[in-house]
């Protein structure tokens, strides 16, 4: 299998290569640090990858995106799963008072992710086959308090999932939008870590899972989708009084 | 956070620190506030408090394999790694680790912070034999490879030295081919101890060789045992065979009650086993899982001794007095109304240069038992046998061993501090085990 992972650095995508690579696939990575991803390139063709490319680039320059895409579809001539990883978890304070800070986590965690799959979706179309994988989050499933602008993006890129997974139905390519809970990761690192947080192991299993399957909307644990329907269905009138 | 070694005893408060690679482990160490002492952890698999201080340096995503030589051999890979990982890897390839200690989450850090060894001491050493270099962070954050021609002296600190030197960033090991990944298993019914060291002496060509003892029979039944002999079969088969417990997730999910594991529970479940693998075929081809990592068939088995945890006590000495030393050490145990419910005997190959390792030529005898206050008392008895025999305890297992039992059951402690002052004056790495034997301080 040939499988292009975006934000590959990132703790999920990492886990998520190595279950490709001990599979034996090939891969191509895409992410912000350089010696981050040579490292990374290294431990999978160490962990059996078939072969492992990567590129360097800064997802939020979006001119790159298409240049970027081509090559990596060169590279492995043809893509079966597209799987996107990156994103930024931003200080909630900082950005609401700053629109400046708050345009740039909204670009990283919403914009760049709309910029890859318009730049993916005619050349899936043009394959007639694959999955297209993003991991969001369940920060996307209501606006809290303590994180809204974070769920703002994912939200975003979750509704424009919806739509995109009809339009390419037609041409046998699935969308799985992932939403994990609690990640124990180094983007997490500032928070203390209690039941309900998971490893980037056990999501990257069910992300993996979850693609063969050609799911579409997948809670990562599943338990996450009870609690958040519990979060959904509360009224409005006493969640806006509600600071968690 | 709370946090403890596997044994479950101690228990202090830490933070925990995760640093995302090399770099940003050098950047933590070289910024590190002057109060403060930090210790290099890995899997959490040492049994008492040698990886625990105020700050934990955790090697969990220093976790990349960095590069495979297979013409030479040779394994580079971050200290995080865990040693099963390892093999998931080289055996598909026709090669294996040539130390394995009894639990696979060890991490590569760990199992050469503790030089950790296994069923095949001795004939092959310890797992520091196999490693060709480290990279280490020592405290000013500097990243220094050393190896036996580069650094020597800070190499054999560093094996072995419990973290105190730095934190292990990587690490390069040879590997040994094999014929297959499963094990044609051996075992011998020993009805006494006696018995037992002649099996352990007749069979000392054996590449792994490790005896089972029922530490609760007494009288002409002391230390009935079983030895159990591997060879690597030779059937090039290279699978990663499954065990049962981890395909079902088998697991205690938390702490059982202590009282569940008392004298009389221990003594059936010894005396069962015992009976067991008398009747049991005396030959038998087990896959590596099966074969070297039995325990890891539950996980959280350290649970099982209720919430106030337990305490390892693995001690050796040399062969001239083992059977005496021995003797006298299950019988005190049983004087004393305790008993451990996982005994394991195993002779050593010759020590090695590395100035706190714990391997030396002679045998080792390792028991558990359930903390309780009256245990205390039984262990500085022991500590007393096992002075008188020359022998010393394991630094990756101990919780309690005094700083007089420890500076003259390691001799080499003055060469250790002379090194670690040179490169760590200030004592940032320092755990409440090195407290407690005056390393640090």
């Amino acid at each position: 299998m040939k499988i292009l992972i975006i934000g590959a650095t990132s703790a999920i995508a990492k886990a998520s290569a190595r279950i490709y690579a001990e599979l034996g696939c090939s891969l191509h990575l895409i992410a912000r640090r350089d010696d981050q991803l040579a490292l990374l390139a290294s431990d999978l063709l160490v962990r059996g990858a078939s072969t492992v490319s990567h590129s360097v680039l800064d997802l939020n320059k979006f001119a790159e995106h298409e240049k970027i895409l081509d090559a990596a579809f060169t590279e492995l001539g043809g893509i079966d799963i597209a799987l996107i990883c990156h994103g930024s978890l931003p200080d909630q304070e900082k950005v609401e008072q700053n629109f400046k800070q708050a345009q740039k986590e909204i670009n990283t965690n919403g914009i760049s992710i709309i910029s890859l799959l318009t730049e993916l979706t005619p050349k899936f179309i043009e394959q007639q086959q694959g999955s297209i994988a993003v991991i969001t989050s369940v920060a996307g499933d209501r606006g809290r308090q303590p994180n809204f602008v974070y769920g703002a993006a994912k939200s975003l890129v979750s509704t424009y999932l919806q739509g995109l997974r009809g339009k390419l139905l037609a041409y046998n390519v699935n969308i799985v939008d992932i939403r994990p809970g609690l990640v124990d990761s180094p983007m997490t690192a500032q928070f203390p870590k209690g039941p309900l947080w998971s490893s980037p192991e056990c999501i990257a299993q069910k992300i993996v899972k979850s693609i063969r399957r050609g799911s579409h909307t997948v809670y990562a644990p599943g338990y996450w989708r009870v609690i958040m329907f519990v979060v959904s269905a509360i009224p409005e009138f006493i969640f806006k009084r509600l600071k968690f | 956070m709370e946090a403890m070694g596997w044994g479950r005893y101690p228990k202090t408060t830490a933070e925990l620190i995760q640093p995302a690679n090399s770099r940003a482990l050098q950047k933590f160490i070289a910024s590190q506030k002057k109060s403060a002492s930090c210790i290099g952890r890995g899997s959490g698999r040492s049994y008492g408090d040698s990886a625990l201080a105020e700050q934990l340096v955790s090697s969990r995503f220093l976790d990349n394999f960095l590069e495979l030589d297979q013409q030479q051999n040779v394994l580079r890979c971050g200290a995080g790694v865990k040693l099963g990982d390892i093999l998931k890897i080289c055996i598909p390839r026709g090669l294996f680790l040539p130390v394995l200690p009894g639990a696979k989450a060890v991490s590569v850090g760990g199992a050469i912070a503790a030089d950790v060894h296994g069923k095949n001491h001795h004939l092959d050493g310890s797992f520091c034999a196999h490693v060709q270099k480290i990279s280490l962070v020592l405290a000013s954050g500097e990243l220094v490879t050393c190896s036996e021609q580069e650094n020597p002296e800070l190499f054999r600190a560093t094996c072995g030295g419990m973290g105190l030197t730095g934190v292990i960033s990587d690490a390069t090991l040879s590997l040994d081919s094999i014929p297959s990944s499963y094990i044609n298993q051996r075992s011998l019914i020993a009805n006494n101890l006696a018995e037992c060291f002649e099996h352990i002496e007749d069979n000392a060509d054996s590449k792994y060789s490790v005896a089972w003892l029922d530490c609760l029979a007494t009288d002409k039944n002391l230390g009935r045992s079983v030895l159990y002999l591997g060879e690597h079969a030779e059937s090039k088969n290279m699978e990663i065979d499954t065990m049962y417990g981890e395909r079902f997730g088998l697991g205690v999910p938390f702490s059982t009650p202590s009282f569940l594991l008392n004298k009389t529970t221990m003594s059936a479940f010894n005396a069962s086993y015992f009976g067991a693998q008398k009747k049991k075929k005396r030959s038998t081809t087990l896959g590596y899982n099966n074969y070297f990592f039995p325990l890891d068939r539950i996980s959280n088995w350290n649970r099982l001794y209720g919430s106030k945890g337990f305490l390892q006590y693995q001690f050796v000495i040399p062969s001239e007095s083992a059977l005496d030393c021995i003797t006298t050490v299950l019988e005190k145990i049983s004087e004393k109304g305790k008993g451990s419910f996982l005994t394991v005997l195993k002779k050593f190959g010759e020590s090695n240069e590395n100035l706190l390792s714990f391997a030396r030529s002679g045998y080792t005898l390792t028991l558990d038992f359930k903390n309780e206050p009256t245990l205390f008392s039984l262990l500085e008895d022991l500590d007393r046998i096992v002075l008188a025999h020359d022998g010393r305890l394991y630094l990756a297992k101990d919780a309690r061993m005094s700083e007089e039992m420890f500076k003259k059951s390691y001799p080499n402690w003055e060469k250790f501090m002379a090194i670690k002052n040179k490169y760590d004056p200030k004592n940032r790495f320092a755990s409440l085990q090195s407290n407690r034997l005056g390393l640090t301080q």
